[in-house]
């Protein structure tokens, strides 16, 4: 048996209101708001989070693949499914892709994951996140959001099994972005919507009910998910689907988060289902992927560490110049601050371990937690007697804080704190995610991984902390 | 600690430093002339004399900096540098060399560019790294101290800003009758207390002036400087001490004293024979770079009891009238900080005030200062203490 045996999912913290959007910009508004990947996230960043959510604090998971999915890789070259897995400390002896071009390498990502396990692999793990731009004043501009989900795809410990799947694969011309253009061109709408997306989505349901030899009505909850929502409307017509039996598309409260968006749908509805039910899960984007599961008993057992709905609530407003800055789509004054240096290739090389994973040292003399790692101990000074630490996923707490109004940043004040971790340790970072005039001494905080600036094309990554979610 | 210390074995016999600002016509070739040429002059000898020179500065590398100017007639010429206190790090190596007998007459000189860099606060370069180092601030990092201070000796917020701001009022106030300061000018105290935001709840009128300047000193053993000058100031403590950097890695840190600054205190103290410093010290330059510093500094330095420097602030007890002046010259804030030089701006002030050159400012009647410099952050930092007397014993 094949299928999932974990995952996770990632809202970022910041939202954008529609109605903020239309009334800048002089357009029609949509309802609610979308979410938004804060300055200091990508694809990558927030790809981690998911997949941190999936692995569940395992320092030594049994991973022997990783696939990244997105239509917006950070390194349009350079391995991002590395960073991941660096950030998330899976092993070296795993086979590492990319997944790119189209909203459905998603679902893409998650059925060559299965056929890795099918292959021999034991465990094979998918981060799907994405952080689409649109032009202002588009429509994408405000359906759009940003998110990501994981999934560890395995042969034991199953909760989800995979028993059917379909792909169809078409060339035509629906969405498109050439290497260097910031925004994706779409082609008019009626033309995928009546001749591509909605056969296609009814083609491939109808696939995996008749591979699965189940009946429309027996589906206990459908994702569906395609460029064109409208297509997803035609397709539930077409077949008949209960409506009350379709995942929420998070339309008003996120967005279509690209890539990542029928992950963290499939994500939303896995927490309430029961032993024995059947889901469909169908993507569309230049073709369409779809598979069917059935929950086994071992579901029952199983929560995730954040869920879709916790990670909607726990929010913050972005007004619509930061969004633009943050995006860079609204060029600024830059700072009297020289611009930061690119870090060094060597140097990450070496601390490979404590920049992307967060692992510190710890004294097997004395037992103290120490970071960044040490070879003296800062307690007892015995030299090399240090083991490896990990400080990732250990909740910590404000012992004091700064307000740096002079250090440049996108969201002015940088916040820094030092934190006490549990257990011990203590860290000077950064913190994301927060509203300056809420921090207190005594705050509860967790880690996360972020993007904290790019230099020279060089992408630097490392750790800050936000108020626990 | 076997710190032996060399009291009263190294003479100050002249010194010389620029005026401290914004010197937009000058290079850092010019400064070094004019600080040179001034000790040189100060001390009634040529440069020849000189056997020996320690330069500290942060912004250029090696002795050449120095020697290529002053056209140095093939002697030796160091680069020191050591955060904030590279200044008097250069003085520390140019005493032990002449107490050493290795030369007979050596001279330190600091320096620093700053405002040509076009950037607002200070920059400071860093080797390539992994990217993980952080980008706090000077402000900011420092900033930390006022929060832990006022929480642990339960200040509010308001009060703990009149403390700051007093601090800032007095540094001014000397500096206003200081011709070579920086900012030659009073400020009034509400002024400091709504100055623009730079790390809440410093202002930037917390925060030191970014500066061009520099500073010299010549020192010779204190058996020969009555052969130049009756009035010679001599050297009773030079400490220096490098903290393993605990601070912002050990949750026992409050950020509300730094331990180097004790350890150095300490140290200087048993140098110099000094059992209590706030009755035996007579005036102190102290490493005022953002005034919550120089307030955990009273009690880091033993000037004040822990946890009542804040009110000794207020009382008036270290302004020019009271019983220990501090940073009478308008220390950091008001005279400047171009980094390489502040050392031993702090020892000139000392210069002047034993001997009684101090002017409008000139204290009365002190017979021995402290000098106090400061490299690095809250927690992870190098402190230097000085302890100069105007007569032997």
């Amino acid at each position: 048996m094949v299928g999932i045996v974990s995952y996770g999912s990632y809202v970022p913290y910041r939202r954008l209101k529609r109605n903020v959007i239309a009334q800048f910009l002089g357009v029609a508004a949509s309802k609610g708001e979308r979410a938004v990947a804060s300055f200091d996230e990508d694809s990558v960043s927030m790809a981690v989070e998911a997949l941190r959510d999936a692995l569940r604090g395992s320092l030594s998971p049994d991973v022997h693949a990783l696939l990244f999915a997105t239509t917006t890789p950070p390194y349009a070259e350079k391995l991002n499914a590395a960073i991941v897995g660096a950030a998330a400390q899976l092993p070296a002896e795993i086979r590492a892709a990319d997944l790119t071009g189209s909203i459905r390498a998603g679902l893409s990502a998650l059925l060559q994951a299965a056929d890795a396990v099918n292959g021999g692999a034991s465990r094979a793990a998918v981060a799907i996140a994405d952080c689409r731009q649109a032009a202002p004043e588009g429509k994408a501009e405000q359906s759009n959001g940003d998110g990501a989900a994981a999934f560890i795809i395995g042969s034991h410990g199953v909760i989800a099994e995979i028993e059917a799947s379909v792909s169809l694969t078409h060339e035509f011309l629906d969405t498109w972005r050439a290497p260097g253009e910031r925004f994706p061109h779409t082609w008019e709408e009626r033309f995928a919507l009546t001749q591509v997306y909605t056969p296609l989505l009814v083609n491939v349901i109808r696939g995996l009910l008749a591979k699965g030899n189940v009946a429309v009505s027996e589906l206990a909850k459908v994702v569906i998910d395609a460029p064109n929502p409208r297509a997803v409307d035609e397709a539930v017509r077409a077949l008949k689907l209960d409506p009350a039996r379709l995942a929420d598309p998070f339309a008003a409260t996120i967005g279509q988060t690209g890539a990542a968006h029928a992950g963290v749908m499939l994500a939303s509805i896995l927490p309430a289902a029961k032993p024995g039910d059947r889901i469909l899960i169908a993507a569309g984007g230049d073709g369409a992927d779809g598979l069917l599961l059935r929950v086994t008993p071992a579901a029952a057992n199983f929560r995730p560490r954040h869920s879709v709905g916790g990670m909607i609530e726990s929010k913050g407003d972005v007004s619509y110049a930061n969004y633009l800055k943050w995006r860079e789509i609204l060029p600024t004054e830059p700072p009297r601050r020289p611009d930061p240096e690119r870090p060094a290739g060597p140097p990450m090389f070496r601390s490979e371990r404590w920049k992307f994973g967060l692992v510190g040292s710890r004294c097997t003399a004395c037992g103290t937690p120490q970071l960044p790692p040490q070879r003296v101990c800062v307690k007892c000074r015995m030299r090399d007697r240090m083991e490896a630490y990990a400080f990732a996923d250990r909740s910590a707490r404000i012992a004091t804080f700064a307000l740096d109004r002079l250090a440049y940043s996108l969201n002015p004040p940088t916040v820094n704190v030092v934190v006490d971790f549990e257990g011990g340790g203590r860290f000077l970072c950064e913190m994301t995610d927060c509203e300056p005039d809420q921090i207190g001494i005594g705050d509860e905080i967790e880690m996360t991984f972020r993007r904290l600036f790019t230099a020279d094309g060089v992408h630097n990554y490392f750790w800050k902390a936000r108020p626990k979610r | 600690m076997a710190s032996k210390g060399i009291k009263d074995r190294v003479a100050i016999i002249g010194m010389g430093c620029t005026r401290f600002g914004e010197h937009w016509d000058k290079n850092v070739d010019d400064l070094l002339i004019d600080a040179a040429y001034e000790a040189y002059e100060s001390a009634g000898v040529n440069p020849d004399d000189v056997d020996a020179y320690w330069l500290g500065t942060m912004g250029s590398f090696s002795g050449l900096t120095l020697s290529t100017p002053l056209k140095i007639s093939y002697r030796p010429v160091s680069r020191v540098e050591n955060f904030c206190a590279t200044g008097s790090e250069s003085l520390r190596q140019a005493c032990y060399a002449v107490a050493s007998g290795a030369y007979d007459m050596a001279m330190a000189i600091g320096v620093e560019k700053l405002k040509d860099s076009g950037y607002s606060g200070l920059v400071i370069p860093e080797p390539p790294n992994d990217g993980t180092l952080g980008s706090i601030t000077p402000p900011a990092a420092f900033s930390l101290l006022a929060p832990a201070y006022f929480n642990k000796y339960g200040i509010d917020a308001e009060k703990g800003k009149d403390v700051l701001s007093r601090i800032a009022w007095k540094n001014h106030r000397n500096g206003a009758k200081n011709p070579k300061a920086q900012f030659q000018k009073e400020v009034p105290i509400e002024v400091i207390k709504n100055s623009p935001k730079v790390a809440d709840p410093l202002g930037i009128m917390d925060c030191s002036g970014v500066s061009d300047g520099s500073a010299a000193a010549i020192v010779v053993r204190a058996e020969d400087a009555h052969k130049y000058r009756n009035d010679p100031i001599y050297i009773k403590a030079l400490s220096f001490i490098a903290g393993p950097g605990e601070g912002p890695m050990s949750p026992e840190y409050d950020f509300t004293s730094f331990p180097e600054v004790v350890a150095s205190a300490k140290d200087a103290y048993a140098q110099a024979g000094i059992k209590n410093p706030r009755e035996e010290i007579s005036m102190a330059e102290v490493h005022d770079c953002f005034t919550p510093t120089e307030l955990v500094l009273y009690e880091d330095m033993g000037f004040s009891p822990r946890g009542t420097a804040w009110r000794d602030v207020m009382e008036g007890f270290f302004e020019l009238e009271g019983k220990l002046p501090v940073n009478p010259d308008g220390g950091l804030k008001s005279f400047g900080h171009p980094i390489g030089a502040s050392g031993l701006r702090m020892m000139y002030e000392m210069w002047l005030q034993l001997r009684g050159e101090a002017g409008p400012r000139q204290i009365d009647n002190p017979k021995v200062g402290l000098t106090h410099n400061l490299g690095g952050v809250p927690g992870r930092c190098v402190s230097f203490v000085s302890v100069v007397g105007r007569s032997l014993g």
